[in-house]
């Protein structure tokens, strides 16, 4: 085990994948000779070369699209979107493209392929560069959604993601890049289960389910309440699909509350979904109703100030939790 | 000029009547409600997907748009898995999950066809660049429609595939309407190759469209040259004698201009080249025309009879 960042921590795992595998290899904009955007590759290019960290033009439909078929040819692609916001220019590349080739051609091509991009707002970057979309594209079969909250996290999902043989958008944070834990690095074939939540605190009267940044502020919460004498349990998610239904359930069923927390917008969103579940599956164990903190229902503004209050933090979920447990 | 066997021209000739009888078979089959969704045909545009698909080495590759049907053959795939496709059977080549427009079949290196213009152009990207990371010989024959000329795909490929001396083929089956848009309507400049120079490269041939072996030579050439330089852009100006889909009401074109192109029917300019050049006789092209009209009742016969995908299908192949 080593204490790192969450950057040191991806920055690892794909190191690892690439020298375990010739067929990795790493495409996007400003990845090889500025090191990345978030610096998540910084000295790659000159470990690896430029036939393996390919710098490509501002071209996000091929990158997705040639990520794509360099999967679908044999070759195990890792592509970044600089952000996520960028997806939405390759929107069709992913959903039409890489989520679907395999069923569309009745399973005939595979599609090893990871998408690394970084969500969430919160740096001041205004309407167009700070949403969290990650809902949108768990809406569609034939993508995986892995939405790591911590270095442990992300490494061991990042290798499970890059070993895989379906296309996998990886979401990172961009706010959680620093975040430190303890990483088990000295074991190269660590891997996280596809679609496996974790419970991240005990507790036992209400749960809060988050994933991401979302689990951070969950926690903070859980800490809050611990002493107004509350006890919360916090599932981190850890993936939006495959959608681990059965832990969170089974934590609803002890709890019989429930807060979910996400940096998405409220209407029809990832915490919406949540909900749905938890009728479909728990409907005799509730005892209150489900709440939902997420984004405010507005683009997200510059002003520093502003944007803080469209975001979801402790004091709502506090709140929140403090609406239904009576 | 090429130098094929009497033999290999005789098969082109069939591949291409093959290709025309299921086009036929097809439409009637969807108008009697046997083939759903969209029907895009072939007919009139057979001497340019023969050609180029004939001018593939084995460790060549090939993908294309949603008017895929005269790929398939001419790749090798049976008309019998064809049509059961097209019939939403399970012995389809994609399971009857994918329909007329998304034939494919990965052993014989054809990499399907693709119902969002454009869509399957940064994947011939992605094909090739294969080739040049792992240093294999092959090149990627990415053909399309010229209407997806226009769209960002085409810009985004074509560069990307330039930046990285890839070996793609980027050949435009120029039928001169995207849907029923005009060429000189919907692009700018409306000389398609020409867009090769914004992209530093090699601008290939314009080439005769309606002329098999025209294009066959051409794509040969075409082909050896990107494997070892890079991508090359080329059109192949060709004609659909039938509407865009079926359904079409063709108001763009005049009946005048359509009849005009099918005195160029490509069938009968490569059966009159075999009869005058080749010593083959009308007989002997009526007999493959015979054995052609067999094959698709066959293969209409074993696609009816074929089964039915059922509810579990539903689940099948989503995630690998």
């Amino acid at each position: 085990m080593k204490m790192m960042t969450i950057r040191e921590a991806i920055s690892n795992a794909l190191r690892e994948e690439m020298d375990r595998d010739d067929d990795v290899f790493i495409m996007g904009e400003e990845v090889g000779v500025w090191g990345g955007t978030y610096a998540v590759t910084r000295g790659f290019y000159d470990d690896y070369g430029e036939r393996r960290v390919r710098d490509t033009p501002i071209s996000e439909m091929a990158i997705v699209g040639a990520a794509t078929g360099a999967a679908m040819n044999g070759l195990r692609p890792v592509a970044e979107l600089m952000t996520i916001n960028f997806a939405f220019v390759a929107m069709d590349a992913i959903v039409n493209h890489a989520a679907k080739v395999r069923y569309m051609f009745g399973g005939q091509f595979t599609v090893p392929l990871v998408i690394r991009t970084t969500t969430g707002g919160g740096r001041q970057l205004g309407a167009t560069h700070s949403h969290s979309p990650e809902a949108i594209f768990a809406h569609f079969p034939g993508l995986y959604i892995a939405c790591p909250s911590n270095a442990y996290d992300a490494y061991g999902m990042l290798k499970a993601s890059i070993r895989d043989d379906n296309p996998v958008m990886f979401v990172e944070h961009s706010t959680l890049y620093q975040k430190r834990a303890e990483v088990p690095v000295d074991d190269p074939d660590f891997m996280l289960p596809i679609g496996k939540s974790n419970i991240a605190r005990e507790g036992s009267d209400v749960t809060l389910v988050s994933y991401s940044k979302g689990v951070h502020i969950a926690l903070e919460a859980a800490e809050q309440l611990e002493k107004d004498g509350v006890s919360a349990e916090v599932v981190d998610l850890r993936w939006l699909r495959p959608l681990d239904t059965d832990l969170f359930i089974e934590s609803f069923k002890k709890t019989n509350r429930m807060v979910v927390v996400d940096e998405g917008y409220p209407m029809f969103g990832v915490a919406s979904e949540i909900t749905a579940q938890v009728m479909d599956h728990a409907f005799d164990w509730m005892d209150a109703p489900v709440k939902r903190v997420s984004a405010e229902d507005a683009p997200l503004p510059y002003s520093r100030e502003l944007e803080q209050m469209a975001l979801p933090d402790a004091e709502k979920v506090v709140k929140a939790v403090k609406e239904i447990v009576y | 000029m090429a130098d094929l066997s009497k033999d290999t021209l005789l098969d082109m000739y069939r591949n291409m009547v093959v290709i025309r009888r299921l086009e036929e078979k097809s439409a009637e089959l969807y108008q009697q409600g046997l083939i759903g969704g969209f029907l895009h045909l072939y007919i009139g545009q057979e001497a340019t997907g023969v050609g180029a698909v004939w001018a593939l080495g084995e460790d060549d590759h090939v993908i294309t748009a949603y008017r895929d049907h005269g790929i398939a053959v001419s790749i090798g795939i049976e008309p019998k898995y064809i049509l059961a496709e097209m019939m939403g059977k399970t012995t389809g080549v994609s399971k009857g999950k994918g329909g007329s427009m998304h034939l494919a079949d990965k052993d014989k290196h054809f990499w399907g066809g693709y119902a969002i213009v454009g869509g399957h152009l940064p994947l011939a990207t992605g094909l090739a660049l294969r080739a040049r990371y792992k240093d294999e010989n092959f090149a990627v024959l990415c053909l399309m429609g010229d209407g997806s000329t226009n769209i960002g795909y085409f810009h985004e490929s074509l560069n990307m595939s330039a930046v990285w001396d890839l070996p793609v083929v980027w050949m435009i089956e120029n039928n001169q309407y995207g849907m029923g848009t005009a060429v000189d309507r919907a692009s700018g400049e409306t000389e398609l190759v020409k867009r090769a120079v914004g992209y530093g490269m090699k601008e290939g041939p314009r080439v005769d469209g309606m002329d098999v072996l025209a294009v066959y030579d051409a794509t040969k050439e075409a082909l050896e040259y990107a494997k070892k330089n890079g991508p090359i852009l080329m059109e192949s100006l060709t004609y659909r004698f039938v509407g865009h889909s079926m359904g079409d009401p063709e108001r763009y074109r005049t009946k005048e201009e359509v009849h005009e192109y099918q005195e160029g029917d490509p069938i009968r300019i490569f059966g009159d080249k075999l009869i005058g050049e080749h010593k083959v006789t009308q007989e002997q092209l009526d007999v493959f025309d015979r054995e052609a009209r067999d094959l698709i009742n066959e293969a209409v016969e074993f696609a009816t009879n074929s089964p039915n995908p059922e509810f579990d299908d539903l689940f099948v192949d989503i995630y690998s």
